[in-house]
């Protein structure tokens, strides 16, 4: 019985540690690579741990491009559709949990089967209306489409946050003759702050990793958004690829990512099963 | 009070539909209407009315049949790679062990990582002269020295089917754990008394209580794997055999569309991929069965 006991924890923790190693090591990599000088990282044998660490490609990645430039891009059209998207999303969630009236189910079906379009569906008429109203290549011109595309998402994870409040405190102010709007506003929305900051970072993160979209309506490097940007890095030459630079720039914008994450897994995982999974 | 009722929620729900009519229903009409047309976007190409003549085209369009089947064999393996990886890692994080927290922490970093950005991290470890997967592959003798993984037809696929693996299955785990720690642990207690061994538990409680969940789980992961887009244009651009539906369809309608008439032609491929996820899409609600009071 014991021996058994120690095969199982040793199968168990080969296990786990794969799993780990699997998980992490595509970032892992991204990092020492980074922190390797050209002619390090251009080895034959390229070695587990950075031998000599120089920040040198961090400095380029600001000084020969305008890096900077896309990351503000991107906290700008993922914050702005973030809030679009929680302001209209939490007053359709608030009807469809609370609200009595007829054809909920339409409603919330179509509000479903956006978030299955596929996205190259509509890619070609949008850009052709976006062009229409010269939206092309501006943030309004992304913010639009993104809006729409989280707001599925957004509704359905916040409708479930709403139908688990209390119903009393609503009631009790209903009879103190506050209306709907009121309600929602000063009652329901800050109770449910923490699932509102869940929502937004899910909102914010699917926007913040959006390609399609961005790299059609966004085609000047000056406008490209952060993973544009960086599927896009050219070198001096067509055949040289700026491997260490395009590292130090993916470890740059998914460190913060990668941490917000860690902290907020718990919401995250029960916000993302709520709205995929859980019927 | 409930008179008002109806009103008030019709201005709740007003915003969000009206920001999908004009931003998803509306451009996917057009879509429709411009399929039956014949033109580009540059303003000479006059626009010619050609019914389902797009559709004709397009099924006799071998390009087309090859993105097709890559999307089908893309589809197909991926998802049932993530879906059986998924159940065993699931397995496995469900266990008591040292870490749990930092390792299930851990397996939402590929999802959380943008896809653009980790499939350029993978193209590096890919790189035929450089890159350390490369090199594992070559020392397991899975490859020839110097292979480009991701210029050689039939590797190349294979290439990006396994950085789609690594970015879905530690969330599909996930998910499933999810449904893992939702078994009431009075099943097992029973199971044992009646001498039930680990292989009956997991067939006879554990399969059975989470198959749902796997289920649901499945024809989202469908959904989006019909649809692949972002890892196939940055690992190769849809070169040696890789491109899907949503590639093929993009170069025709951005890249082809202002030189020639392929606007109207790019459209046609637009429904018919919309109508191809269409069908998963209606079954995926149907599953969810709308709690809905």
């Amino acid at each position: 019985m014991k021996y058994k006991r120690v095969i199982y924890k040793f199968f168990l923790y080969l296990a786990v540690i794969l799993i780990f190693i699997w998980c992490v090591f595509p970032f892992y990599w991204a990092i020492v690579s980074s922190l390797k000088p050209d002619k390090d990282l251009f080895e034959l044998n390229p070695s587990l741990f950075p031998r000599q660490i120089t920040f040198e490609n961090y400095i380029k990645v600001f000084s020969e491009r305008p890096f900077h430039i896309n990351i503000w891009n991107s906290i700008v059209v993922s914050g702005i559709t973030t809030l679009f998207s929680l302001a209209i999303g939490s007053l359709a969630a608030y009807a469809i949990a609370r609200l009595k009236f007829k054809g909920k189910i339409v409603v919330m079906s179509l509000i479903l089967a956006v978030s299955m379009f596929p996205q190259v569906s509509i890619l070609g008429s949008l850009f052709v209306i976006l062009r229409k109203f010269k939206l092309i290549n501006t943030y309004s011109g992304l913010i639009f489409p993104y809006v729409s595309m989280t707001l599925p998402l957004t509704t359905w994870i916040l409708q479930n946050f709403f139908r688990e409040l209390p119903k009393e405190v609503e009631e009790s102010a209903a009879i103190d003759g506050c209306s709907r709007f009121r309600t929602l506003w000063s009652i329901v929305l800050p109770m449910s702050a923490p699932g509102l900051v869940a929502t937004g970072l899910l909102t914010f993160i699917s926007a913040w990793n959006e390609f399609l979209y961005a790299l059609t309506f966004m085609q000047r490097p000056s406008k490209y958004t952060v993973p544009v940007a960086i599927a896009l890095f050219k070198g001096a030459s067509q055949y040289e690829i700026p491997w260490g630079q395009i590292m130090a720039a993916a470890v740059i914008v998914t460190t913060p990512l990668v941490a917000l994450v860690l902290i907020f897994q718990k919401k995250i995982i029960a916000g993302l099963s709520a709205g995929s999974v859980k019927g | 009070m409930n008179k008002k009722e109806p009103i008030v929620a019709f201005w709740m729900i007003f915003p969000a539909i009206f920001v999908i009519s004009v931003i998803a229903f509306f451009p996917l009409f057009k879509t429709f209407y411009d399929s039956f047309f014949d033109f580009g976007l540059n303003p000479m190409f006059k626009r010619e009315f050609v019914g389902f003549g797009n559709y004709i085209k397009l099924f006799n369009d071998s390009r087309f049949w090859a993105a097709f089947k890559t999307t089908i064999i893309f589809t197909v393996v991926s998802v049932l790679l993530e879906t059986v990886l998924g159940l065993l890692i699931a397995l496995v994080v469900h266990q008591n062990f040292k870490f749990r927290g930092l390792v299930r922490a851990a397996m939402l970093i590929p999802w959380a990582i943008p896809t653009a950005i980790s499939s350029q991290m993978w193209r590096w470890m890919f790189n035929d002269q450089f890159g350390i997967i490369s090199k594992l592959y070559e020392a397991l003798g899975i490859i020839k020295p110097g292979t480009p993984i991701l210029g050689r037809p039939g590797l190349a696929l294979w290439a990006i089917i396994q950085v789609d693996v690594w970015k879905t299955t530690p969330f599909m785990a996930l998910l499933i754990l999810a449904g893992l720690q939702l078994i009431p642990e009075q099943l097992y207690e029973a199971a044992k008394i009646d001498g039930a061994n680990m292989v009956q538990r997991f067939f006879k409680i554990t399969l059975p209580q989470i198959m749902q969940t796997i289920g649901i789980a499945l024809i989202f992961r469908t959904l989006d794997a019909l649809r692949v887009f972002d890892v196939v244009y940055v690992m190769t651009r849809g070169s040696v055999g890789t491109e899907t539906l949503s590639v093929y369809n993009r170069s025709l309608l951005m890249d082809r569309a202002f030189t020639g008439r392929w606007f109207g032609y790019g459209s046609s491929l637009s429904v018919v991929i919309f109508l191809l996820i269409s069908i998963f899409a209606i079954i995926y609600i149907k599953s969810l069965k709308l709690q809905i009071d």
